[in-house]
């Protein structure tokens, strides 16, 4: 590993972070450079439709890194530059200021973007994304302002912006296309939870409910639904999903499916290109499938793969995903993932503010949402990894300790 | 800024100044100290950054809240003194505090 080696990052968030870190701890000794299209050092983004948008934490406290450690990894970063194209032939970057950046080793660390919503009227003021920190930024000068707020879309970013918003004081109205909240991710009574929430914090909640068009002069002043309802509003959020950023992968011949496709080692199908985070559909070892996740912790943990990767040695990424959401003062975490599951066992009262969805698939545990249940969510983990297979009566009964559940195992 | 020191498991020792304010976690993370994981980035929703306290500087750092209480009774390798390094957020007082890290984080 000589010294003029040099490792390109493209991206500067969760999963490039993370990275570079690893890279020196695996003894990189070659230049790292970081490209990110956004003009900020790597800040968190879980906190920008929760504890940020809601006023809790200040902008500095978003940082990922303070700037003085990027200082002693010794890593450059070239801040609001956007890579157009990656020459694999010459081993360099294209990049939008006209100039090229030569690579060793290449990581793709290019996220996600938002999923842009096709309908009239998407482009005037007060309509937002929520994916950057100029986005959020863009949703707080509207909501200076605003007394009405209208989310397009029940999922988790949507939901947690309905409770920083109403937080505010904005009176939230959140539009659902499917019958009912979390409709892709979640169980029926996970999604009634919420519902339930919601409704409790004065938000109002309209499921099957398309939006057909934004309408207003250069500002929103209304939604108009797909069953010809108009509903006023002062600004409009749209949180309909993500779309993972393949198009430099695809354009250099990286095989891309869903995600730029790589290994259980980060690695792509170029020998001298890693990729991470939620750009990437990778396999997962223990769910013996590929999957494409959006998350923080697949995000560092299949950065610290790609590092190692580079480095030439070998780590293999093979972790149970997991995830979690803040909502009012309800937080929630989600072990493992759900799909294709045949039983969902309950264990605490549906109706309280506590408790577990338990996803069972042919009698092993696969997957849980543990609502304000941090023990639960502990165990599920451990539970979910041994393959646990349980009796849903015990599971159900609170007087059993879930962790004697795992010791009989 | 306090000066806190670390001590992993392996007996390595770092002094760092921390900013007041700023979590005994961030302080970790900024100067790559590997005892820390932080998976959920200081969301105290994942224990990768159990630290223990020295036990001379219980009181300094103070009792963990609720929610952190439960997360740390879940983790094996806790102590009496036990607490998520994210929840806890570097005061003057803390000057010379000393906090040992466990083998894993996992
Ligand atoms: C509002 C919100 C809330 C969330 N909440 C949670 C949560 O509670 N828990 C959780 O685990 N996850 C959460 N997530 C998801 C999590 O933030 C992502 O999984 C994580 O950010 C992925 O990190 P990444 O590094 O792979 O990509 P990203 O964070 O998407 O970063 C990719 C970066 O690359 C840049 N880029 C892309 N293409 C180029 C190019 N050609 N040139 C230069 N730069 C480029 C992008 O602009 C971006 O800055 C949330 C996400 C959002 C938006
Ligand atoms: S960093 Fe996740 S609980 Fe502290």
């Amino acid at each position: 590993m000589g010294n003029n080696q040099s490792a390109v990052v493209i991206g500067g968030s969760h999963a490039a972070v993370q990275l570079v870190i690893s890279l020196r701890q695996n003894g990189w000794q070659g230049s790292i450079t970081v490209v990110s299209d956004e003009p900020y050092l790597p800040y968190q983004r879980p906190p920008l439709s929760k504890a940020y948008l809601a006023g809790d934490i200040a902008e500095e406290q978003l940082a990922l890194r303070a700037s003085a450690a990027y200082d002693k990894l010794d890593v450059s970063f070239l801040l609001g530059v956007t890579v157009l194209a990656i020459d694999t032939d010459n081993h360099r970057l294209r990049l939008d200021n006209g100039e090229y950046l030569g690579f060793s080793k290449l990581a793709l660390c290019t996220g996600a973007r938002a999923r842009t919503l096709p309908i009239a009227g998407v482009d005037l003021q007060g309509v937002h994304y929520l994916r950057n920190m100029d986005d959020v930024k863009g949703i707080q000068q509207s909501a200076v302002s605003a007394k009405t707020a209208v989310i397009i879309g029940g999922g988790y970013i949507g939901l947690e912006t309905a409770a920083s918003l109403t937080k505010q004081g904005i009176a939230v109205t959140l539009l659902e296309a499917e019958p009912r909240l979390l409709q892709r991710v979640a169980s029926q009574p996970t999604s009634d939870f919420y519902q339930r929430l919601h409704k409790e914090n004065g938000v109002t909640i309209r499921c099957n409910a398309m939006a057909s068009a934004l309408m207003g002069d250069t500002r929103v002043k209304a939604v108009v639904c797909s069953d010809g309802d108009s509903i006023e509003t002062d600004m409009v959020i749209i949180g309909i999903g993500v779309i993972p950023n393949t198009e430099l992968a695809s354009a250099a011949a990286l095989e891309v499916d869903n995600g730029i496709l790589v290994n259980e080692f980060a690695q792509s199908s170029h020998p001298d290109i890693v990729a991470a985070g939620d750009c990437t559909s990778h396999l997962n070892p223990l769910l013996r499938r590929t999957l494409r996740l959006e998350s923080v912790p697949n995000a560092t943990e299949q950065a610290k793969a790609a590092a190692a990767s580079i480095c030439g040695l070998q780590k293999q990424y093979a972790e149970l995903p997991w995830f979690w959401s803040d909502q009012y003062d309800v937080k929630l975490q989600i072990a493992g993932m759900n799909q294709g599951y045949t039983d969902a066992i309950i264990r605490g009262d549906i109706t309280s503010h506590s408790f577990s969805v338990f996803y069972i698939k042919d009698t092993v545990i696969i997957a849980a949402d543990c609502i304000n249940r941090p023990k639960d969510f502990m165990l599920a983990k451990k539970l979910i990894l041994h393959n646990a297979q349980i009796d849903p009566v015990i599971l159900a009964d609170e007087t059993t300790e879930l962790k004697t559940l795992l010791t009989e195992h | 800024m306090p000066v806190i020191n670390y001590i992993e498991a392996n007996g390595t020792e770092y002094s760092i100044d921390i900013a007041e304010g700023v979590s005994l976690m961030q302080g970790a993370l900024d100067n790559m100290i590997d005892g820390i994981v932080a998976e959920c980035g200081g969301c105290c929703v994942c224990c990768t950054c159990h630290c223990m306290i020295d036990p001379a500087w219980v009181e300094v750092a103070g009792a963990a809240g609720a929610e952190e209480a439960e997360m740390l009774e879940m983790i094996d390798s806790r102590s009496e003194t036990s607490r998520l390094s994210c929840q806890v957020k570097v005061t003057a007082a803390m000057e010379g505090m000393v906090v040992h890290l466990p083998e894993s984080q996992y």
